[in-house]
């Protein structure tokens, strides 16, 4: 292996990470970033997610049993996110500390559950077979690089859930509904606009999007009742060095975030990497508040 | 077609509005007057829907509106063009035109909503500034804005608070010209929230001053000068 080679399967390697991290930014920065709601539970509906391909693989095991599973994981949790808007989350509005604290009690109950039901110890989702194995370079300058195929697709899905999200807040009708909603509520609704609806589809579509990301989890490492608690710090952290309310901004505190941290396990363990990343995110608050991309008007300075 | 029988409103505890009884006709322009803080923003939202009745009964066009929410009066016909014009800053001046649309049906793009032209005839600076954003326009602009978002929705009723405030001479002129004309022209009743009066004198048939959460006087633009209520303005 080249040192060339090694280097490059270092980037991919954080590039990978950074597109699961984005996975699991994306739907916060819909719920967190958009309606400003603190969803402490978004992590366990990224492992509901994962149950839910697990599930569907136990009955479909082979070839189609994979996209059908994130069809699942994405519709499963996106309804789930919308029982929970509307028993919980909309009775809060307004009211972040309670809202932390309820969803965080909704996290505890869904862990314990995940528990009850699958046990303690991680269920494997076996990737299907166009998904399985690696591209390996055997010639040249890349001599010796190894691709998982899976990561590869997850690099791949991330994108393009990153383009659908931003066709749908910028974009489509629904980004316009969207953007009024988040920029003026009161005036939204005074215009004729269901805010309640709008609050409602937002929820759900942050909601399935983190199950996705739970489903496409699933075929790099076990689905295990606490793996919600390993992403949900990195997903906020993310949310917010991005800059809220900017989509292109999760995508960029992604990337930096994933290289970041890859960069550094190169040279210390993890924690130590863990360590160093906190107080890099801690600095860069200090003297960017508002994040990458930070959303600036005259009207908005006002409030 | 509005009618405010005894309505009260309040934040927290402490009253903004007493008993305000309050009615406008089909096609009539009212203004409502009075000096800062008294209530008449609030009295304005109220109407909207956009802040909590305490007392009293709301009705538009024989319907008791009472307890609809904000999102279903504007549907029924009543337009709020409010204090700080609440343009939507990221969204393109297009944009903020189209979402005038949310009054008028569930689909608020496509072929079957194009911008009304008279909308451009009355603002023309709006056809100029189309793909803007709604943020960096300067007040005038926005106001204009605002108001031309409000005919879009298709009203029977628009509530205008303060358009005048803080804007150049000659873009109020041109306000005034067409709200003249949205009454005169379209049928659309307007009511006004003013303290300019030569102003307000000028759009209205008949006015009301408020002091103190309370309605004190009321009268007709068309008989009285403004300086018969002069004193009830000044600070």
């Amino acid at each position: 292996m080249t040192e060339f080679a090694l280097l490059i399967g270092q980037g991919f390697n954080a590039v990978s990470v950074a597109s699961i991290l984005l996975l699991a930014a994306l739907g916060l920065a819909l719920s967190f970033g958009l309606m400003g709601v603190i969803n402490m539970a978004h992590g366990e509906l990224l492992m509901m997610g994962g149950y839910l391909t697990y599930l569907t693989l136990q009955y479909l095991p082979h070839g189609i049993g994979y996209p059908i599973g994130m069809l699942v994981a994405f519709a499963g949790t996106a309804i789930f996110g919308a029982i929970l808007e509307v028993t919980l989350i909309r009775r809060l509005y307004g009211r972040p500390l309670d809202t932390l604290l309820a969803t965080w009690g909704v996290s505890l109950i869904l862990q314990q559950a995940a528990r009850s039901i699958f046990g303690p110890i991680g269920n494997e989702v076996t990737a299907p077979a166009w998904l399985a194995g690696s591209i390996r370079i055997s010639g040249g300058l890349l001599r010796g690089l190894d691709l998982p195929v899976s990561r590869l697709f997850i690099i791949m899905l991330s994108a393009a859930v990153l383009g659908l999200v931003a066709l749908l807040t910028t974009r489509a009708r629904m980004g316009m509904l969207v953007q009024a909603v988040h920029q003026d509520r009161s005036m939204a609704e005074a215009l004729g606009i269901n805010t309640r609806i709008v609050d409602l589809l937002v929820f759900a579509i942050g909601s399935g999007v983190a199950g996705l990301a739970g489903s496409a989890l699933a075929l790099i490492a076990p689905v295990t009742p606490t793996v919600g608690q390993s992403y949900i710090v990195y997903a906020f952290l993310v949310v917010i060095v991005g800059g809220l309310g900017s989509l292109l901004g999760t995508a960029m505190a992604a990337l930096m975030v994933g290289l970041f941290s890859a960069g550094w396990q190169i040279f210390t363990s993890v924690s130590t990497s863990d360590v160093l990343l906190l107080v890099f995110v801690i600095a860069f608050i200090q003297f960017r508040p508002r994040g990458m991309v930070s959303i600036r008007s005259r009207s908005l300075e006002e409030t | 077609m509005l009618k405010l029988e005894e309505v009260g409103a309040a934040y927290g505890i402490s009253p903004v509005l007493t008993a305000i009884r309050l009615e406008i006709a089909e096609g009539e322009a009212v203004a409502l007057l009075g000096r800062n803080g008294v209530g008449k923003t609030t009295l304005l939202r109220t109407i909207a829907g956009l802040h909590p009745m305490t007392a009293g009964r709301l009705t538009f066009e024989d319907r008791d509106i009472t307890m609809m929410p904000a999102y279903k009066r504007a549907r029924h016909g009543i337009a709020l063009v409010p204090q700080g014009r609440g343009i939507f800053p990221h969204l393109t001046v297009e944009q903020n035109l189209l979402l005038g649309f949310s009054a008028v049906s569930e689909s608020i793009s496509g072929a079957k909503n194009e911008i009304p032209a008279y909308v451009f005839e009355m603002f023309p600076a709006l056809t100029r500034l189309r793909a803007r954003k709604g943020g960096v326009l300067s007040g005038g602009e926005q106001q204009q804005l605002a108001i031309g978002r409000a005919l879009v929705a298709q009203p029977r009723l628009m509530l205008l608070d303060e358009p005048t405030e803080g804007i150049q001479p000659s873009i109020v002129k041109e306000i005034g010209e067409a709200l003249n004309r949205i009454r005169r022209d379209m049928k659309i009743a307007i009511l006004l929230v003013e303290q300019y009066l030569q102003f307000a004198w000028t759009i209205s048939d008949r006015y009301y001053v408020m002091q103190r959460g309370r309605i004190v006087k009321s009268g007709d633009t068309r008989v009285q000068s403004p300086d018969a209520i002069a004193h009830l303005m000044s600070v």
